[in-house]
């Protein structure tokens, strides 16, 4: 039954608006021939030259190389640690300290992150002072403080994963013989794997648009590509940034479709597989 | 690997405690441990050195454990108008943010749960794509758009609704909106994912009985959806009540936030002792809160 009102229709058609113009109005002026950002220079635009200025851009070209390696190392890290806790919530239903296990896994989705920056900062520097590790900040601790909150987001896609799909086909296996471990790697590794896969997109945006943890847990010469931009749009619009926003829109609808189209392909054949 | 596994079972090591060791341990060390750490901090003296504050416990020359608990830090909270003016109006901004993001996103979430099957899945996708998109890029569209000589303002002077442009960028209005903006995908998915569990027949026998669809959406649809609405309050709530870069950008200078006031007592002012006291206060107000996020989520998985 699909009954929908005008009130209904309404609502989503401004709540789409609200969601998309923003976006939509920094793609359009990426290609703005002016300086200006939002004055339309008619005479030259459409132009390319802020992309081609982006990718000169040295500040811009190393702050992203920082960020990648960055992401790409948290979002491992992440998964393996977001994995076994998310394994662990959806098949150990009791053990001590599961409380506090639940907590510590979601209370990092909703902790305001300068509380969670200034803390692991405090953390590193204590440390210092204590043992000599971590010998000043950078890349290294950034990706600790960036794996702290990300693994919080795997747990959960791992856990809801893991709690919807049919045990019996991981008794079918023990039962012919398979032990725990080849059980693990054999029946239940695949079937979470696109949970895995999710999860580790979703810790690499998460790390690649971090501004906050990053500036508290960064060292000198370790800047990010956020902190970066940040610092751009503090002194004002910048039409590099536009033509940044178009390229990162790109690429997150290219990838988000392309995902979305495989899985939709897979449970129709699941289906048909089923019928 | 295997052999490895049994010989530490047989030393009284459940497969259990490995699997759960490391993630347990890693969030002790570098997310429970942390919190420790910052409460000592708001209770040592500011100093100039590096760090930049005094230690709490210290041998004296004479041999003697010298304990020096500085609640100057937390006077300081309550002596000075800004602090808590700023902590007043985070709470004020997180909270209203959180009722106009339930008046958008809940008429969303309701569309979309009633949708048809195919359009569903795009209506969804649409929600989750600016979500996956940098948040910080996001905001900036609305300086964009804010600004003086902005889309906004040039739209309405060519229109002829206004004849001076709007001072937008910078305001209070404009902070709500980017703060609405960023974390409505967070309201709209729990709500959508409570809706869609809904049983559409109770609603349906509602009006059958005699109710209007308002006065069936209203005793029906809303109290069961309870738990979504409180999940989606939470989501939004506690992080915008520390939220630093949207006030900076859009509410401007003078825009009384907590997480601004923490930011800039941290790398402004270099006084570690003091964003530590304001974090902990923090902490007090939202704890609670995301005890009740816990309790309702652990209450949704067993439904």
């Amino acid at each position: 039954m699909s009954r929908r009102s005008a009130f209904v229709i309404s609502c989503l058609a401004f709540g789409y608006a609200f969601l998309y113009v923003p976006i939509a109005s920094m793609v359009v002026y990426s290609f703005n021939a002016s300086q200006l950002v939002t004055v339309w220079d008619h005479a030259h635009s459409p132009t390319l030259k802020w992309f081609g200025a982006l990718l000169h851009d040295q500040e811009i070209l190393g702050a992203a190389w920082i960020s990648l390696k960055v992401a790409i190392a948290n979002a491992t890290g992440s998964v393996i640690l977001g994995t076994l806790a998310g394994y662990g919530l959806a098949r150990f239903p009791r053990f001590r300290g599961r409380f506090a296990f639940t907590a510590m896994t979601t209370a990092p989705l909703v902790m305001p992150e300068v509380i969670t920056g200034l803390s692991l900062l405090l953390l590193f520097v204590a440390l210092e002072q204590t043992v000599g590790w971590p010998a000043g900040r950078g890349i290294g601790t950034m990706i600790i403080g960036h794996m702290t909150f990300s693994m919080a987001y795997v747990t959960v896609v791992v856990q809801s994963r893991l709690a919807t799909f049919d045990r019996s086909v991981e008794e079918a296996a023990m039962d012919l013989g398979a032990r725990p471990l080849k059980v693990f790697f054999v029946i239940t590794l695949p079937i979470v794997f696109p949970a895995i896969m999710a999860g580790w997109l979703l810790a690499f945006t998460l790390s690649w648009d971090d501004l906050v943890i990053s500036s508290f847990t960064a060292g000198p010469g370790s800047n990010t590509l956020p902190m970066v931009v940040f610092s751009m749009v503090r002194l004002g619009v910048n039409p590099e940034i536009n033509a940044l926003a178009t390229l990162t829109i790109t690429a997150v609808t290219v990838l988000v479709v392309a995902a979305s189209w495989l899985a939709a392909r897979a449970r129709r054949r699941a289906a048909a597989v089923a019928a | 690997m295997q052999g490895l596994l049994r010989r530490l079972e047989r030393a009284g090591v459940s497969s259990r405690s490995l699997v759960l060791a490391l993630p347990y341990l890693w969030l002790i060390a570098f997310f429970v441990a942390p919190f420790l750490i910052v409460l000592k901090i708001s209770l040592s003296h500011t100093a100039l050195a590096i760090p930049p504050y005094k230690p709490l416990i210290e041998w004296t020359s004479r041999s003697v454990l010298e304990i020096r608990l500085d609640l100057r830090n937390y006077l300081a909270m309550f002596s000075h108008r800004l602090y808590g003016d700023a902590f007043l109006n985070s709470l004020k901004v997180a909270f209203l943010s959180t009722v106009f993001s339930l008046a958008i996103g809940y008429p969303m979430a309701y569309g979309i749960a009633r949708a048809g099957a195919r359009a569903r899945g795009v209506l969804l996708l649409l929600v989750v794509l600016p979500f996956w998109t940098s948040q910080l890029l996001r905001i900036y569209a609305w300086v964009g758009l804010f600004k003086a000589n902005g889309l906004i303002n040039s739209t309405l002077l060519s229109l002829g609704v206004i004849h001076q442009p709007l001072t937008l960028l910078f305001t209070p209005f404009a902070m709500y909106v980017g703060i609405v903006y960023s974390y409505l995908p967070y309201v709209i998915l729990p709500l959508y994912a409570n809706l869609e569990k809904l049983d559409w027949q109770l609603v349906e026998a509602a009006q059958d009985l005699g109710c209007r669809p308002w006065q069936a959406f209203y005793k029906v649809t809303l109290p069961l959806s309870r738990n979504g609405i409180l999940a989606a309050s939470m989501l939004v709530f506690i992080p915008a009540t520390g939220e630093f870069v949207i006030p900076t950008l859009l509410g401007g200078p003078n825009s009384l936030m907590m997480g601004r006031i923490l930011w800039d007592e941290f790398f402004g002012n270099r006084d570690w002792p003091v964003a530590s006291a304001i974090a902990i206060v923090m902490l007090l107000v939202l704890v609670p809160c995301m005890m009740a996020y816990l309790s309702i989520q652990s209450r949704g998985s067993d439904a």
